[in-house]
C-alpha cells in the first residue's frame, strides 16, 4: 500500500493521513527493534561504557563469559533444566493433545482452559506455591523442582501447536491405517507423528525458550547451586550493570534468531506436509 | 426395530471407549499439572488462611483462655497464666518458643520481647502462683493486650492475613479497625498495579492498533518481512530487553549521550528507576501481545466492507469509525484483555527499572515470602492477585477461548 497505489477517490487528507501512519508505524517498528539492536555493537565494546560511539571494538567480555566459572555453570544449568522440562513437556502435551483432539469430547473446553492456565497465571504466584509445597516434598532447593515447575510454564505451548496441527490433520488417514491392520500405536508412529511432527518440535522450542528465560521460580526454588543463565545476568542486573551481562544478552538475542528461523521453517514444512494453506 | 437398538448401544458403547482412550491420554499430562502446579497453587490459598502456629503451640493456654472467656479488657485469672508456663515450658524444650513469638510479633510489635522474657526464665520456676513471676518477667503479661492477641489467634483458621491484605486489622478487643497510618500500603500497591497495567494497555493499543493496520493491509511478502520486527523482539529473552532498555535508559546511556550529544539537554534526564522506564519497557515486552491477534483479525476483515460503505457514501471517517473498527473488536478485546492480565503479575521489569515506589504486588509477594517471612500475608496477596488474574481469564476464555491463546 504505497502511497502511488492509493485508489483514486482518496482526499488529499486522506493521503496526508496515510503518510501520517506510515511515519508513525516506522517510529513503532524502531521502538520495537532498536533496543535488541543497541546491545549487539555495545557488547563488543572494549570499554565498559554504555554509550555510542564504541571507540574499540574487542571480544574481551565474551571471553570473560565463556572462562568465569560462574558463568559456564550457569549455562550448563541452563541448558540441562530446559532440555529436560522440555522433554517431559512435549512428551506429556503431544499425547494430551491427540486426546483433545478426540470430536466431541466432554469437558474438552474446560480441560483446555485448565492446562492452558500457566501461561496466565502470574509467575509469582506459581513460586510462591511451589516452594511451600515442594519444600513440604523436600524437592524445593534442587534441580528436580526447578525442572518441574519449568515444564508446566512450556506445556501449554506444546498442547496449543500440537492441537492447532492436528485440527489440519485429517483422521481418516488414521481410520485407513487401522483398517489396513496397523496397530493404534503403529498407526500413531508411523502415520500421525511424521504428519504433525512440525507442530510437535514447534511447540519444544518455545517450552525450551520458555525455560531457558525463566527466572522467578529459580529465585525461589534455586538453592546457591542451581545459579542458571538468567537467574546470574538478574544478580548482576541488581548490582551492576556489567558488560558480560551484555555478551550473554548478546548470545540470547543469536538464540532467538536462531528460534525465530527455525520455526519459520517449521511452518513451512508444516504446510508442505499437509498441504493445505493457513 | 431389535438389531436397530443394538447398533445404537453399539455405537454408543464405541464412542464411550473412544472418549476413555481420549482421557487416558490426558491424564498423564493432567496428573503431572495436578502435582506441579495445581496444587501448589491450592498451597497458596491454603497458607492464606491457615495458620496453626498459636494454637499448636500454646494449646493450654488456648483451651483455658475459652474456658475463661472474659471480657477482653481484664486480664485472664491465674488457671490461665498455669497453662501459659506449661505451654512455655514445652515450647522452649522444643524450641520452638521463637516461632510463637515472632508470630505474635506480626500481629502486634512489640509482643516478642514481652514473650521471650518470660520465655526464658519460665524453666526456673516450678510451681505457682504463676501471675505474679509473668507480671514479674514483663509488665506486658499485666495489661489486656497481648491475651486479646493471642484470642484473635486462636483458631488454625482465620481472615488477618486478608484483613492485613486489605490494610486492616483485628485490634487487641476483637474489633476490626484500619492498620496504623504507616503500614497501610496495600491498597496503595493495588491501585498502583491497577495503574501501571491500564497505562501499558492503553500504551499497547495506542502503538499496536496502527501498526497492525498497516500490516493487514501490506502486501503479504512485506508484511511478514516487518512481522519479524515484531516477532525478533518479542522471542528475545525478556532479562535482555530489559537489560536493554536499562543500557538505553540510564544516566550514562545511549538515550541521554545521544540528546547530550545532541545539545537537547544539559542534564542527563531521569529515564530509569521511576514509573516512566517502567511502563516503556513493559510496553514495548508486551505490545507483540497486542500486535499478533490483531493483525490475525484485521486480516481477515474483507477490503470490500470498508468500499461499499465509501460508495454508499460514508466519508473515509465514518467508513473507518462505523464499519472497519466494529469488525476489529474481537482482536482489539483479546489483545488488550491479555496484555492487562499479563501487566498486572509482572515482577522482574519494575524490579530492575523501577524505583521503590513503582514496585507491583508482586513485588511485595516475593518480599513477604523471601525477605520478611510473612507467608501468611504474602499467600493471602498471592491470592488476590491469582483471583483477579483468573476472573480476567475467565471472561478471556468466554469472549476469545483459552485454545485461542497464541503467542506467537
Amino acid at each position: 500500500m504505497s502511497a502511488s497505489n492509493l485508489p483514486l477517490y482518496t482526499t488529499p487528507l486522506q493521503r496526508a493521513g496515510h503518510w501520517v501512519l506510515l511515519i508513525f508505524c516506522t517510529l513503532v517498528l524502531v521502538f520495537l527493534i532498536a533496543p535488541v539492536l543497541v546491545v549487539v555493537p555495545l557488547a563488543f565494546n572494549n570499554e565498559p561504557y554504555f554509550h555510542f560511539p564504541v571507540q574499540e571494538y574487542s571480544l574481551r567480555w565474551f571471553r570473560d563469559l565463556f572462562t568465569n566459572e560462574v558463568w559456564l555453570h550457569a549455562i550448563f544449568n541452563s541448558v540441562l533444566t530446559a532440555t529436560l522440562a522440555t522433554l517431559l513437556a512435549t512428551t506429556l502435551g503431544t499425547l494430551a493433545a491427540v486426546g483433545l483432539n478426540h470430536h466431541n469430547l466432554p469437558g474438552k473446553r474446560l480441560l483446555m482452559a485448565v492446562l492452558v492456565s500457566p501461561m496466565i497465571v502470574p509467575v509469582v504466584v506459581l513460586a510462591v506455591g511451589s516452594y511451600l509445597f515442594f519444600s513440604k516434598l523436600g524437592i524445593a532447593n534442587n534441580l528436580l523442582g526447578i525442572v518441574l515447575v519449568h515444564a508446566v510454564l512450556g506445556m501449554p505451548f506444546v498442547v496449543i501447536t500440537v492441537t492447532a496441527t492436528l485440527g489440519g490433520f485429517d483422521m481418516n488417514l488414521m481410520r485407513a491405517a487401522r483398517g489396513l491392520g496397523a496397530s493404534q500405536w503403529e498407526a500413531f508412529r508411523r502415520i500421525m507423528l511424521p504428519l504433525v511432527w512440525p507442530g510437535v518440535l514447534s511447540g519444544a522450542l518455545f517450552a525450551f525458550a520458555t525455560s531457558f528465560d525463566e527466572v522467578v521460580v529459580v529465585l525461589f526454588l534455586g538453592g546457591p547451586e542451581q545459579t542458571t543463565l538468567p537467574r546470574q545476568m538478574w544478580t548482576g542486573l541488581r548490582e551492576q550493570l556489567s558488560p558480560t551481562i551484555l555478551s550473554a544478552a548478546f548470545m540470547l538475542i543469536l538464540f532467538a534468531i536462531a528460534m525465530l528461523l527455525t520455526l519459520e521453517m517449521l511452518r513451512r514444512r508444516s504446510v508442505a506436509l499437509r498441504g493445505v494453506t493457513e | 426395530m431389535d438389531s436397530v437398538g443394538n447398533l445404537t448401544q453399539r455405537l454408543r458403547k464405541a464412542e464411550r471407549r473412544g472418549h476413555l482412550r481420549a482421557y487416558a491420554l490426558i491424564a498423564p499430562l493432567f496428573i503431572f499439572v495436578l502435582l506441579s502446579f495445581l496444587l501448589p497453587l491450592g498451597d497458596v490459598l491454603v497458607n492464606s488462611f491457615y495458620d496453626p502456629v498459636v494454637p499448636k503451640g500454646l494449646p493450654r493456654t488456648v483451651q483455658a483462655l475459652a474456658e475463661w472467656n472474659g471480657p477482653r479488657d481484664q486480664i485472664p485469672p491465674e488457671p490461665v497464666f498455669a497453662a501459659l508456663a506449661q505451654d512455655m515450658k514445652e515450647a522452649v524444650q522444643s524450641q520452638s518458643q521463637g516461632a510463637i513469638a515472632n508470630r505474635l510479633n506480626v500481629e502486634e510489635s512489640g509482643l516478642r520481647t514481652i514473650f521471650m522474657r518470660a520465655a526464658r526464665r519460665v524453666s526456673t520456676q516450678e510451681e505457682g502462683p504463676w501471675a505474679p513471676f509473668f507480671e514479674a518477667a514483663d509488665p506486658g503479661w499485666a495489661q489486656s493486650g497481648i491475651w486479646g492477641t493471642i484470642r484473635n489467634l486462636e483458631s488454625p483458621m482465620h481472615t488477618l492475613f486478608y484483613l492485613s491484605a486489605l490494610d486492616a486489622k483485628r485490634n487487641q478487643d476483637g474489633s476490626v479497625g484500619p492498620q496504623p497510618e504507616d503500614q497501610r500500603i496495600h491498597i496503595t500497591i493495588y491501585l498502583r498495579t491497577l495503574g501501571v497495567a491500564f497505562t501499558v494497555t492503553l500504551m499497547c493499543i495506542v502503538l499496536g492498533f496502527p501498526l497492525a493496520y498497516l500490516l493487514a493491509h501490506l502486501r503479504d511478502k512485506t508484511a511478514n518481512l516487518l512481522l519479524i520486527l515484531v516477532l525478533l523482539p518479542f522471542w528475545t529473552s525478556l532479562l535482555v530487553r530489559t537489560t536493554a532498555w536499562m543500557v538505553v535508559l540510564q544516566k550514562e546511556g545511549v538515550l541521554n549521550s545521544f540528546l547530550q550529544f545532541l545539545h537537547v539537554i544539559s542534564e542527563p534526564l531521569p529515564l530509569v528507576h521511576n514509573r516512566f522506564g517502567v511502563v516503556v519497557a513493559m510496553t514495548h515486552i508486551l505490545l507483540p501481545f497486542m500486535v499478533l491477534p490483531m493483525y490475525s483479525v484485521m486480516r481477515q476483515i474483507p477490503v470490500a466492507y470498508v468500499r461499499a460503505a465509501r460508495s454508499l457514501g460514508a466519508g473515509p471517517f465514518t467508513a473507518f469509525i462505523r464499519v472497519y473498527l466494529p469488525q476489529c473488536i474481537p482482536g482489539l478485546g483479546a489483545g488488550a484483555l491479555l496484555v492487562f492480565i499479563l501487566a498486572l503479575g509482572y515482577y522482574i521489569t519494575p524490579a530492575l527499572l523501577g524505583g521503590s515506589t513503582d514496585q507491583m504486588i508482586s513485588h511485595f509477594v516475593a518480599d513477604n515470602i523471601l525477605h520478611l517471612l510473612n507467608w501468611g500475608l504474602g499467600s493471602a496477596l498471592a491470592a488476590i492477585l491469582l483471583a483477579a488474574v483468573l476472573l480476567l481469564y475467565a471472561v478471556y476464555d468466554r469472549l476469545v477461548g483459552a485454545n485461542n491463546l497464541k503467542l506467537g
